[in-house]
């Protein structure tokens, strides 16, 4: 058997389970909607055609276009995510700098992951608004606030996953403290920055489309839940959640995708 | 005048502190400096907000927030009863629940194992607390509908950890187990689920604020007229801020305790795990 085969071979004997699953999955799910009524749960074709007549039978402009939407809740989401990510690693390396950040700050950055952080959303939404600010920065600020948290973490066990002899080598090289950063803390942290970032675009997605809820905004996936919602549209609203996973994937693929590419850079391994 | 002095001396004086503190490595030390860090944050805030009038449609000030928690008691009690009580609690016990017996399930199958926990792992990245509407529209507006969404955001974290856990234990273990003539299920009780333990309370854990996010954001879509989504949604609409702060803090408390008291318990039966032998 050759390599390729072999390699084929492989990448069957994974997706044929994942695809096996996936099918099951929508068959149970035809069963169910016979069961309960396609009212409450409508067939996944259904689903998907409704999907179909709003991304292709508008144009992408249109407010009636799922696409427009989910570009909407993308911007605020990516927006919301590279504030976070400069951010982030901006108090990630302070923390790892100074004695007196870590102490201080890092037991608050990690106590914070365990409260509902999405609770504030309204609130945010509102006083943002009395500020003047409606729209994009409401849904960025909370987008970020939740997808900062796992960045700082991920970046602080990064820059100090270098071990303690790879830290005595560069001393004998008498190397400077922004030459330990560049060339031994920052390249051992992007192994651990890239959980994180998945962590944290899904968690940004997650905050726009919440964020769109109390606002009454017209754009945006979480308006057009909230619309479906109130206007008992059930095949809207199952057409935008399928919508907002597309959106989710898409971001976690391309996040997957420029970890591959580094990897690919850097020989192989991050 | 005063106000902004003494914020200046006590700056001062808590840097001094932490600087001080965190060069000492007593459990003290260590537990006292973010303390002082957290209270300098709060007097700060209350200083802004006197020193600065901030209206209170912005940003209400810690005492004002404190003294919401204490005029409005009966409220929020029933705000925190309807949510974390009625919805949080079943629908977190009844999503890890399913999720563990989902992977005790699957284990047996390697096909299934194969197929479900990638499924299981995109399906845990993906913004379930959208099925809110549908949980509202399938099971009302009581609590029912938020225990939904929250068995349905819990389920796959568990599913995926438990079982990466029931893979933990390694064969020679197993070898072992099999040479007393030990079956699959007293391998599973005294062997596998133990080696889990670890993976398991990472999805509790996890779990823990997951279920209280759904919760809360599952009655952004229709609720009773009470409940800490609903509170926080509608006060917020209504500039009553004092109370959002103060909702916002029970809602912050609930999740440290309940996080912790699932640390000590992981601590409890866990004690065997490397993470947390004495070095000494």
């Amino acid at each position: 058997m050759t390599r390729e085969q072999s390699g084929l071979r492989r990448a069957v004997d994974t997706a044929f389970p994942v695809f096996v699953v996936a099918v099951a999955a929508v068959v149970l799910w035809y069963a169910i909607s016979a069961i309960i009524g396609t009212a409450l749960l409508p067939r996944p074709d259904q689903v998907a055609a409704t999907l179909g007549t709003s991304v292709f039978g508008w144009p992408v402009t249109s407010p009636r276009n799922l696409l427009y939407h989910a570009g909407v809740t993308a911007e605020a989401a990516l927006v919301g995510l590279a504030f976070a990510i400069v951010l982030g690693v901006a108090i990630a390396v302070g923390i790892v700098h100074f004695r007196v950040l870590d102490r201080s700050l890092m037991p608050w950055v990690i106590a914070s992951q365990t409260i509902p952080i999405l609770a504030i959303a309204p609130m945010v939404v509102v006083v943002l608004g009395n500020l003047g600010l409606s729209g994009l920065p409401p849904k960025a600020a909370i987008s970020g606030y939740l997808a900062f948290f796992p960045i700082v973490v991920g970046m602080v066990t990064g820059l100090r996953a270098p071990d303690s002899i790879q830290f005595d080598l560069m001393r004998t090289y008498s190397a400077s403290g922004q030459q330990v950063f560049a060339k031994l803390r920052l390249p051992a942290s992007v192994a651990f920055l890239f959980p994180a970032l998945r962590v944290s675009v899904a968690l940004s997605v997650m905050g726009a489309i919440v964020a769109e809820l109390p606002t009454g905004a017209q754009a945006g996936l979480g308006a057009r839940l909230l619309a479906g919602s109130y206007y008992g549209q059930t095949l809207m609203i199952w057409a935008t959640l399928v919508m907002a996973a597309l959106l989710s994937a898409s971001l976690l693929g391309v996040t997957a995708l420029a970890e591959a590419g580094l990897r690919a850079w850097r020989g192989g391994r991050l | 005048m005063t106000i902004a002095l003494v914020s200046l001396l006590l700056t001062i004086a808590a840097l001094w502190a932490m600087a001080r503190l965190s060069r000492s490595d007593t459990r003290t030390a260590r537990l006292a400096t973010p303390a002082i860090f957290g209270l300098l944050l709060i007097w700060l805030w209350q200083a802004a907000v006197m020193g600065f009038h901030i209206p209170r449609i912005l940003l209400p000030a810690p005492t004002e927030v404190v003294s919401a928690l204490f005029s409005h008691t009966a409220m929020l009690r029933r705000d925190f009863v309807q949510t974390f009580v009625r919805s949080v609690i079943p629908g977190y016990v009844i999503g890890c629940g399913l999720g563990f017996l989902a992977a005790l399930a699957i284990d047996r199958s390697a096909f299934l194992k194969r197929g479900l926990l990638p499924l299981g792992g995109l399906i845990s990245a993906m913004p379930i607390v959208g099925v809110a509407p549908i949980a509202v529209m399938w099971f009302g507006f009581g609590w029912q509908s938020k225990a939904a969404v929250v068995v349905a955001m819990t389920i796959f974290p568990m599913l995926v950890n438990t079982t990466a856990g029931l893979a933990e234990s390694g064969a020679l273990e197993r070898d072992l187990m099999t040479s007393y003539a030990a079956g699959y299920w007293l391998t599973l009780l005294k062997l596998r689920l133990p080696a889990a333990l670890p993976h398991i309370f990472t999805a509790l854990k996890l779990n823990s604020t997951l279920a209280l996010i759904g919760a809360v954001v599952a009655e952004f879509f229709g609720s009773p007229v009470f409940g800490m989504g609903f509170r926080i949604s509608t006060a917020a609409a209504s500039l009553n801020l004092d109370v959002v702060w103060a909702t916002i803090t029970i809602a912050a408390l609930t999740g440290s305790l309940s996080f912790a008291l699932l640390a000590l318990a992981e601590r409890a039966v866990t004690f065997w795990h490397p993470s947390f032998r004495n070095p000494s």
